[in-house]
């Protein structure tokens, strides 16, 4: 369970108060709102990127308000993906596991299986230059999910995609997802998008989360 | 209830668009206007070196490098400037790190701190370092001194006796790496701090939920990210330590055969009469020059630039 309880987040000086927000285990999370009304410094909060500086973030009934962003276990995949230049496909699916000094046998497992999942097998020497948009995305995908992460946050992930890939990729995540059993909050604009994956829906409206039942506009 | 448009609307729609859009004044005066500036410095470097390439010639170059004076004298500048571009490297990349990516109090007056050895005569630097070594004391000795009793120590531990050769910076060729480092290492800080100013620090955030600290963030991702800004920072401080001249000259001297870099070569020459020799050297360093600038370019890679000039 991801939960954010009366959260006071202060970006420079944009502020966001009173945030309270709970995402039950295993579940998909969806937050909606206008552009500059803080949904990335919420999520970045989550990850350990930004500063709390009042409230508590919990996951799974653990704080994690003062744990820093690699003690979190929380896979992020920013709107501009930030794929590393200088590493093949296999690479930055083996990233997280090599830093936390996984065996080199489960590694490679672990690659070859979400390669496998999300389509990419064939791209794993590739370096990032040498992708279209969807298949930057799997790549940040793997990335994220590679280490079992508790929770995993995406930002905008299919905002760059055209139509076909955009459906393609949708039908990933929620297969990727549900198949890696993660908590998931995914900001987006699309109310399609929003309506196809999410269980939970938040809306960030005027520094207040307000829950909805279904997807909204 | 209003009518939908019809074909014939759209199109008078169009027509009157069309009868409004304005010619637009040419493109080329103005790229013709870039194109002179840049023709215009470009000819007064390639005036100079063409001057230069006529005072002397391949045989007064070849006579020239047979010296043995200008023979040491490359072979230190080639050594000294690559000391001095590997300790500037490794000083500015980590600097120009914490510029670009912390805020701490009197970061201002640090940042501007850090651009002093751009903007002060070189001649001032060397009679700084000069002073510094020489005037300075700590516990009563000099920074001189205490580098001669350090590495005086430190040769005796590892051979069993005293070194039988001078020991000491100044007037020796440390003060020359010295020399260049100082002035080389600022263009190089001021060109990382740029560099990672302009990356994005999302891919270390990213690294650091994969489970990277700050340090590994640095080490796997920021720095092999900047690559084509560690290679530029490194040309501009290696072109840098090559020109270098006054304060090799007030604080390593140009004693021949000993502190002889090719720029003091260039000021001895001169200061004997040979005015071929002298040109001679400096055409060797502007060979020098052009060819490490230009392998770093081929390096890079990059052809950069968004228009094509038809």
């Amino acid at each position: 369970m991801i939960s954010i309880k009366d959260c006071t987040i202060q970006a420079g000086n944009f502020k966001i108060t009173d945030i309270n927000m709970q995402i039950p285990t295993g579940s998909y999370g969806i937050l909606m709102g206008k552009t500059g009304s803080g949904k990335t410094t919420i999520l970045e909060a989550l990850c350990g990127l930004r500063k709390v500086s009042a409230g508590t973030i919990s996951i799974n009934g653990q704080d994690i308000t003062k744990k820093r962003p690699a003690e979190r276990n929380i896979g992020f995949l920013p709107q501009d993906i930030a794929l590393f230049e200088h590493m093949s496909v296999y690479e930055h699916i083996a990233f997280g596991m090599r830093i936390q000094k996984w065996d080199k046998k489960v590694i490679d497992d672990r690659v070859h299986e979400l390669a496998e999942q999300l389509q990419i097998k064939h791209l794993l020497e590739r370096k990032p230059a040498g992708l279209s948009g969807g298949e930057k995305q799997r790549t940040a995908m793997g990335r994220a999910l590679a280490v079992r992460p508790q929770v995993l946050c995406l930002d905008e992930p299919l905002s760059t995609l055209d139509d076909d890939t955009h459906e393609d990729v949708i039908n990933l995540i929620k297969a990727v997802t549900q198949e890696n059993e993660v908590t998931t909050l995914h900001i987006t604009h699309r109310k399609s998008e929003a309506s196809l994956l999410g269980d939970h829906f938040f809306e960030l409206c005027e520094g207040r989360i307000i829950q909805h039942q279904e997807a909204f506009v | 209830m209003s009518k939908a448009p019809t074909n014939v609307d759209v199109t008078s729609k169009a027509e009157s668009v069309t009868t409004k859009m304005r010619k637009v004044p040419s493109d080329k005066p103005f790229i013709f206007g870039l194109a002179f500036i840049f023709s215009l410095y470009l000819l007064l470097i390639l005036g100079m070196l063409v001057a230069d390439a006529n005072y002397t010639s391949f045989a007064d170059i070849a006579k020239t490098l047979e010296n043995p004076n200008i023979q040491y004298s490359l072979k230190i500048t080639m050594l000294s400037c690559f000391i001095a571009t590997i300790l500037s490297i490794i000083v500015a990349v980590p600097t120009g790190y914490l510029l670009a990516r912390f805020r701490f109090p009197g970061k201002a007056a640090l940042d501007a701190l850090l651009d002093i050895p751009i903007i002060l005569p070189p001649l001032v630097i060397g009679l700084s370092l000069l002073i510094l070594f020489h005037k300075f004391a700590i516990f009563g000795t000099s920074i001189e001194e205490w580098c001669v009793i350090i590495f005086t120590n430190i040769y005796s531990f590892f051979t069993g006796k005293a070194p039988d050769f001078s020991v000491g910076v100044t007037y020796k060729v440390p003060a020359i790496i010295l020399a260049q480092f100082s002035v080389s290492c600022a263009f190089a800080v001021r060109t990382m701090r740029n560099t990672f100013d302009q990356m994005s620090p999302r891919q270390e955030q990213v690294a650091m939920t994969l489970g990277c600290n700050r340090s590994q963030a640095f080490w796997l991702i920021a720095v092999p990210g900047a690559w084509r800004g560690i290679l530029t920072a490194a040309a501009l401080a290696w072109a840098r330590a090559l020109g270098e001249f006054g304060p090799i000259l007030i604080f390593a001297g140009t004693t021949r055969g000993r502190t002889e870099v090719l720029s003091t070569s260039v000021f001895l020459e001169i200061s004997i009469g040979n005015l071929e020799g002298a040109v001679a050297v400096s055409m060797i360093m502007v060979a020098i020059a052009l060819a490490v600038l230009f392998l770093v370019r081929l390096i890079d890679g990059r052809k950069g630039g968004l228009y094509d000039i038809n």
